[in-house]
């Protein structure tokens, strides 16, 4: 009986896990894999790959691994892949580029030469090395490079040359607009919200309402529909101009405060509700009880209103905070080439130049950077009075 | 002490269309207890919210000490409030709450303490400083509210039916506590209820409301014994009214004659003429019941039982009279009746009172 129970709830549940395990956590899985595999090398060089791990690096590898380094060349049909070897090696250890020619020819002539005899590099320690550094099917290189960073000679990690990559400018710029929006978003929404939440009968539903709207309106249309306003022939402008008030247009848009302006207003509802949904909860008459007992309203709204509000507050600000980082298309229509969001990296590297790893790697810090303002807001969303 | 520490002149409210005050004028002594008692949407709670700054004056206006305070903001009347929902803060601790008025006027911070620490001494709650409201019982709750409202010595007392939310017993000490501030404290207090026996235990006056005026404002034997009108004398205490016409008016005793042609002696308000109608207002507590026909009384009516039910400390008589059903108290050792017996209701002249009808 309980059997038949427990199965019944499993079979009900069922479908959800499907769907949950095909498209949340195997994709999720695959970007995480994506973006430390690297299996140029370790493909091709599939039986050194395997010997080479117990080399303790002093000297040249045992004649066991040159053996299988051997097999592995004369066993590779594909000249393009072993192109990819050569390339790979060669910026870890210069000069591998002649030597894999050379080697690669006199091998296919006679598979079980000595491979000191065809150069002697093969007696020097850096360029064995350099094989067993690169063999591994998995690398951090993605990573570092999503954050500027790479590992030199040496193997430490430091950083890119300046100018060769900008994904840390973007990364800081993503979270400077994303606090820009939030703080806009929370200038606007806290007044909002405790009007709504004071207001009663038609009033508060026309308020909210308002702040749907949004919600119930496709991303795209509202970008398109700032895109009608700011632009220099829009309403804004035109208005301006035809009042006399401005003589040319004002740059409104394809700018910093156009990307601000637009995603203001598509976030402001995530940081309204939270705090209108606290309020409510707020006995009215506590602002009147803290003014009979002294308080000037701002006062009383800095010590009473402000601190109940509070949980309302942090849950509205890092859900737009949140939100707002992975932010893609308001940027892409309303904002400038300097106004673009890590997201249109990932999109460069993913539909632009079918670099899926580097693609990869940035979505996995977007993921770890949102995991960790998670754990933030878990932690101070909680009841302050009963946390206590 | 000739003027009145508080005064509504002509104080009235409108919202929109609606008069929920009308005209009203009241002076309250400083030191004095003041109970206003009504039913629901009588105008009361408006007349405290319009003195406490919470609502404006729609015209008219209210002088404290001399001054006219119609504008002046709720945070500068130095008014304390005691809500029926407490009202305390929930983020702060028992001692926050109280200290919080004495932080807005910007005390130095060891007398606040101490302050503090006394205001909640005098309800008894010392030991509970640190909790928080929501670790607190109803009547803890509202003494911290009390505590809060009388750190700051402030120069009223506002109560809007504080003791609404307790239970029975609960409400009958905070009755008698509150009553012991007041005239240790010598504090000025302004209540609120709609509750006759609270206004009567703790009140030196009573203002009954009615539809937004004040029907009678005076003492609570005042009140009880000499109602001004019909509505003061039905909604406070159970009464009997009796319809009749004054005969004559001598010395303020009042002569009426019955529906029937009994004619009985009470007194009465002021201003009843021969000849009008009158309504004797007969207390059942006031009634003696008789077996058969009277001795000597002032006044006596006749009778027969309808019912008699025990209640404990009193037992409850129901009579079948010409005049309608008439209900009288009589003690506890009093016999009881069987009924259709006929009786004879006694009343003293003193104990009748006539008002207009």
């Amino acid at each position: 009986m309980i059997r038949g129970r427990s199965l019944r709830a499993f079979a009900l549940v069922a479908p959800l896990m499907a769907y949950l395990a095909l498209f949340f956590i195997w994709p999720l899985l695959t970007v995480i894999t994506q973006s430390v595999s690297d299996p140029s090398v370790s493909r091709v060089l599939t039986r050194t790959a395997a010997e080479i791990g117990a080399w303790d690096g002093t000297g040249v590898p045992s004649a066991q691994v040159q053996a299988a380094f051997r097999a592995d060349i004369v066993a590779n049909t594909d000249d393009m892949a072993m192109g990819d070897v050569t390339r790979r090696l060669n910026s870890s250890k210069s000069g591998f580029r002649s030597l894999m020619g050379k080697t690669v020819t006199a091998v296919r002539e006679n598979p079980d030469i000595d491979l000191a005899s065809i150069d002697d590099r093969w007696t020097q320690t850096e360029f064995w090395a350099a094989i067993q550094a690169n063999v591994s099917a998995y690398t951090d290189a993605y990573l570092l490079a999503a954050l500027d960073l790479e590992r030199d000679k040496t193997g430490a990690i430091a950083a890119m040359p300046e100018g060769t990559s900008a994904n840390a400018t973007i990364l800081v710029r993503t979270l400077w607009i994303s606090a820009l929006v939030t703080l806009c978003c929370l200038l606007v929404g806290l007044p909002y919200a405790m009007i709504a939440a004071t207001v009663t009968g038609w009033k508060r539903a026309v308020l909210l309402g308002a702040v749907l709207l949004p919600l119930w309106t496709s991303l795209l249309v509202r970008t398109a529909a700032w895109m009608i306003i700011l632009q220099d022939n829009g309403i804004i402008n035109q208005t301006l101009m035809a009042l006399g008030i401005i003589d040319h247009p004002l740059a409104l848009i394809y700018n910093r405060l156009g990307v601000v302006l637009a995603m203001t207003h598509v976030l402001l509802p995530f940081m309204v509700l939270p705090i209108y949904t606290v309020l409510l909860t707020v006995p009215r008459n506590l602002m009147t009880a803290a003014a009979s007992l002294g308080a000037h309203p701002v006062r009383a709204f800095l010590r009473v209103l402000l601190p109940l509000s509070f949980r309302g507050i942090v849950s509205g600000t890092l859900l737009v905070f949140m939100a707002a980082i992975g932010y893609y298309i308001t940027p892409a229509l309303l904002g400038g080439a300097s106004d673009q969001m890590l997201s249109s990296v990932i999109a460069f590297y993913a539909t632009g130049s079918a670099n899926w790893s580097m693609a990869a790697a940035i979505g996995l810090v977007l993921l770890v950077l949102t995991l960790l303002l998670y754990a933030v807001y878990n932690r101070l969303s909680r009841d302050p009075v009963q946390a206590r | 002490m000739s003027e009145p520490f508080i005064r509504f002149r002509d104080a009235t409210k409108d919202y929109g269309a609606v008069r929920v005050v009308e005209s009203l004028n009241l002076d309250i002594a400083r030191g004095e207890f003041v109970s206003l008692l009504g039913p629901s949407g009588s105008g009361k709670t408006t007349l405290l919210m319009m003195l406490a700054g919470f609502e404006s004056v729609s015209a008219g206006s209210i002088l404290l000490d001399g001054r006219e305070i119609n504008t002046l903001p709720t945070y500068k009347r130095n008014m304390g409030v005691v809500f029926q929902n407490y009202a305390l803060f929930p983020h702060m601790t028992v001692a926050k709450n109280v200290a919080f008025p004495l932080d807005m006027r910007r005390e130095p911070k060891a007398a606040t303490a101490e302050r503090v620490r006394k205001a909640l001494d005098m309800v008894q709650l010392g030991h509970l400083a640190d909790r928080l409201p929501s670790q607190l019982s109803g009547g803890q709750q509202q003494r911290v509210a009390l505590a809060r409202a009388l750190v700051f010595e402030p120069r009223v007392v506002l109560m809007d039916e504080p003791l609404g939310a307790l239970d029975k017993q609960l409400r009958e000490q905070m009755q008698l506590d509150i009553r012991d501030l007041h005239r240790r404290l010598g504090l000025t207090i302004i209540f609120v209820t709609h509750d006759q026996d609270e206004a009567l235990t703790m009140s030196d006056r009573i203002a009954v409301f009615n539809q937004g005026k004040i029907q009678q404002c005076a003492s609570p034997r005042q009140v009880y014994d000499h109602p001004a009108n019909r509505f003061v004398a039905e909604f406070i205490g159970e009464t009997n009214l009796l319809e009749g016409q004054v005969q004559a008016v001598t010395d303020g005793q009042v002569t009426l004659a019955l529906k029937d042609g009994t004619s009985v002696r009470a007194q009465g308000v002021a201003g009843l003429r021969a000849g009008e109608a009158g309504l004797l207002s007969l207390r059942p507590e006031r009634i003696e019941i008789q077996e058969g026909t009277a001795a000597e009384a002032d006044n006596s009516l006749a009778g027969e039982i309808v019912d008699s039910i025990y209640q404990g400390d009193h037992v409850r008589v129901v009579i079948a009279t010409a005049f309608g059903e008439i209900i009288a108290r009589t003690g506890r050792k009093a016999r009881e009746w069987p009924e259709r017996a006929r009786v004879a209701l006694t009343f003293r002249a003193a104990d009748g009172w006539v008002i207009a009808p």
